[in-house]
This record gives C-alpha cells, sequence and structure tokens, in this order.
C-alpha cells in the first residue's frame, strides 16, 4: 500500500512540476509588464503575495496604469468570485484544523483545484492540495521576481504557447470525472455558455454561468420528496488520478 | 492609492476563499449537496479551460491557442503523460505561430 501510496505522490509531484515551471514563465511575464506599466517594484512582488491571483493580477496592473483604480478592484473581485464555489467543494481537503483551513485559503486556485478534486477523497486529496498549493504559490512569486529582475529580457509566453498549456492541463485533470453522467453534462454545459457569453459579459461572469447547470439539478432535487434519491445522483468528480487522462 | 487597490483586492479575494472553505464546516448538506460540490467545480474549471482556450480580453484568441490545447486533449484523452499534454500544448500554438498563424 505504502508504495502505491508513494508512486501517486511522486506522480502528483511531477505533474505539479510541469505546470510549475509553466508557472515560473507566466509570473515572470507579469513581473515584466507590471515594471513596464510604471507599476513599483515593492507592489509589483507584494500583489503576487498577497493577492496571488494571475488574472485579476493582470487586469489590475493594466487598469491601474490606465487610472482606473476603483475599476481595477471591482473587476478583479468579479473574476475571483468563482474561488468561493471551489472552497465550497474542496471542504475538508485542507486538512482538519482551523489554521490548516485560513492558511489554505491563500494557497487556493484553479489549479490547485484541480490537481486536488483530480485525486480519491481523503488522504490523498489533502497531500496533492498542499503539494500544489504551496509549490504553485513559490513558482508564481519566484517567476514574479525574474520578471521585475529581468524586465524587458523576459520574453512573451505567446511565443513559448504557454497559453496554450494551462487549459490543456486543466482539461488533463478534469477528464477522468468525465466519465461520470452529471459531471460531463455541467462541464460540457458550462463550458459551451462560458465561450458564448464571454463577448457580451464581463470578465467573471462568463465562468460563473456555468453554475447554472449544477444549481437546475439542485433545485429538482429540493423539490423532489426525500428519499427519493434517483439513479441520477452525481457521483463525485474527479475519482480518477491525475494527469492520466481516461477516455470518455 | 496603489496600496489601497492592492490591498482591497487582495482581502476581498482571500475572503471568497476562506469564504468558501469555512462555509462548507457550517453547511449540514444532505449527501445529494455534497456530491453536487465537486460537479459544480467541474463545471467551472471546464468554463476556465474554454474561455482560456477560445478568447483573449473578450474575444477569439486566435487559432494557434484552441489548435495547441486541442493536441493537449487528444493527448490526455489517449493517456499521455501529464507533462506531454502540457508540451504539447504549448509547442503545437508556439509552432503554429512561429508559421505565422495568430
Amino acid at each position: 500500500m505504502r508504495t502505491v501510496q508513494r508512486t501517486a505522490g511522486a506522480r502528483v509531484l511531477r505533474d505539479v512540476l510541469a505546470l510549475g515551471a509553466a508557472m515560473v514563465a507566466v509570473g515572470a511575464s507579469f513581473g515584466a509588464v507590471a515594471v513596464a506599466a510604471g507599476i513599483p517594484v515593492w507592489a509589483i512582488l507584494t500583489m503576487s503575495a498577497v493577492l496571488y491571483a494571475g488574472g485579476a493580477q493582470f487586469m489590475a496592473v493594466g487598469l491601474v496604469a490606465a487610472g482606473s483604480p476603483l475599476a481595477a478592484v471591482l473587476a478583479g473581485l468579479l473574476l475571483n468570485a468563482r474561488h468561493l464555489p471551489f472552497g465550497l467543494a474542496l471542504g475538508d481537503s485542507l486538512g482538519p484544523r482551523l489554521r490548516h483551513r485560513l492558511l489554505g485559503s491563500h494557497l487556493l486556485t484553479d489549479e490547485a483545484t484541480a490537481f486536488t478534486l483530480a485525486q480519491p477523497e481523503g488522504a490523498a486529496r489533502r497531500r496533492a492540495f498542499w503539494l500544489a498549493g504551496t509549490l504553485l504559490f513559490l513558482a508564481w512569486n519566484a517567476g514574479t521576481l525574474v520578471g521585475v529582475l529581468a524586465g524587458g529580457a523576459v520574453g512573451d509566453p505567446a511565443a513559448l504557447g504557454l497559453d496554450a498549456a494551462f487549459p490543456a492541463g486543466l482539461i488533463a485533470l478534469l477528464l477522468p470525472s468525465m466519465r461520470d453522467r452529471d459531471t460531463r453534462h455541467a462541464a460540457l454545459g458550462g463550458a459551451a455558455l462560458a465561450v458564448i457569453a464571454t463577448p457580451l459579459l464581463p470578465a467573471g461572469l462568463p465562468v460563473l454561468l456555468a453554475l447554472a447547470g449544477p444549481a437546475a439539478i439542485a433545485l429538482r432535487r429540493r423539490s423532489t420528496p426525500p428519499g427519493g434519491a434517483g439513479p441520477d445522483l452525481p457521483a463525485p468528480a474527479g475519482a480518477g488520478r491525475t494527469g492520466e487522462g481516461a477516455a470518455c | 492609492m496603489l496600496i489601497v487597490v492592492i490591498l482591497t483586492l487582495a482581502a476581498g479575494t482571500y475572503g471568497f476563499r476562506v469564504a468558501g472553505v469555512l462555509l462548507r464546516d457550517r453547511l449540514d448538506l444532505p449527501e445529494w449537496a455534497r456530491l453536487l460540490l465537486p460537479v459544480g467545480a467541474a463545471a467551472l474549471l471546464a468554463a476556465l479551460a474554454a474561455t482560456a482556450a477560445f478568447t483573449e480580453a473578450g474575444r477569439f484568441a486566435g487559432w494557434a491557442r484552441p489548435a495547441g490545447v486541442l493536441v493537449g486533449l487528444l493527448l490526455a484523452w489517449r493517456r499521455a503523460p501529464f507533462l506531454l499534454v502540457v508540451a504539447g500544448a504549448a509547442g503545437t500554438a508556439a509552432v503554429l505561430r512561429l508559421l505565422g498563424v495568430p
């Protein structure tokens, strides 16, 4: 059993390092972009450490440089509202103690959530969360520092195709959970809805629309009498193994 | 001014993160609702992946990126190692851009 555990742990570590390397590069590009936008170095490093949300950081730098600090706050918060349902889904994967949850909450990102939910419930999930959470946090902050120091010498991450790496990584982590019918429908429906809504709604809202499917299931279940648990009870997402996509 | 923006954003973002985590303890959810939470997370992650694959600042991101993500999807489907999925997606997008595909 221990060997199996250790092998699974080693695989998660290897997979996190792969995404972490890409994160260093994107963090470096954030640092460089922020320096070029005239943001002071202390503010750039503080942002990566205390805000720790890539999308919101790029957005805030752009809006602050354009002279709209209020818009930067509102747009950033809208973009990050998705972390609340992520926290709900991760639940006790952060650890049994309050301090685990308070500290772990800061490390909660899209990627950490995907790595965690791709593991079977229990100790494996907890290990995956802390491994992904810690390493990705270090990667993002180290990358930011590199970008601040190197400035314009940092290349465009798009030239390396890194903008394609992150969605592909998320998909690989999600794929095993797609064997469950309800999860598959919710994911495909949510993805389609979000893409269609993206040109129409401010950033952050289209992604939240993806919750409409699961919310509809919840409402339907609430209105059915207790004990009537039907055959369409959804199985937990991501009971599969990290990084090994399964055929749908 | 800048420090206010950063700290407000940081506090609000941490608030979202910690609220979900702590709320989970407080809510006495029935089994079906507990099982629905990962489904919601999967839907959100899929929506994030799809919008990141196709769009940039509210517009179509160009063909190189979704083509790269598609290669990554196929590799994941064939149970390729995670590193290969990520590198395959990035490599495809990078080569396409080198060839002049936007």
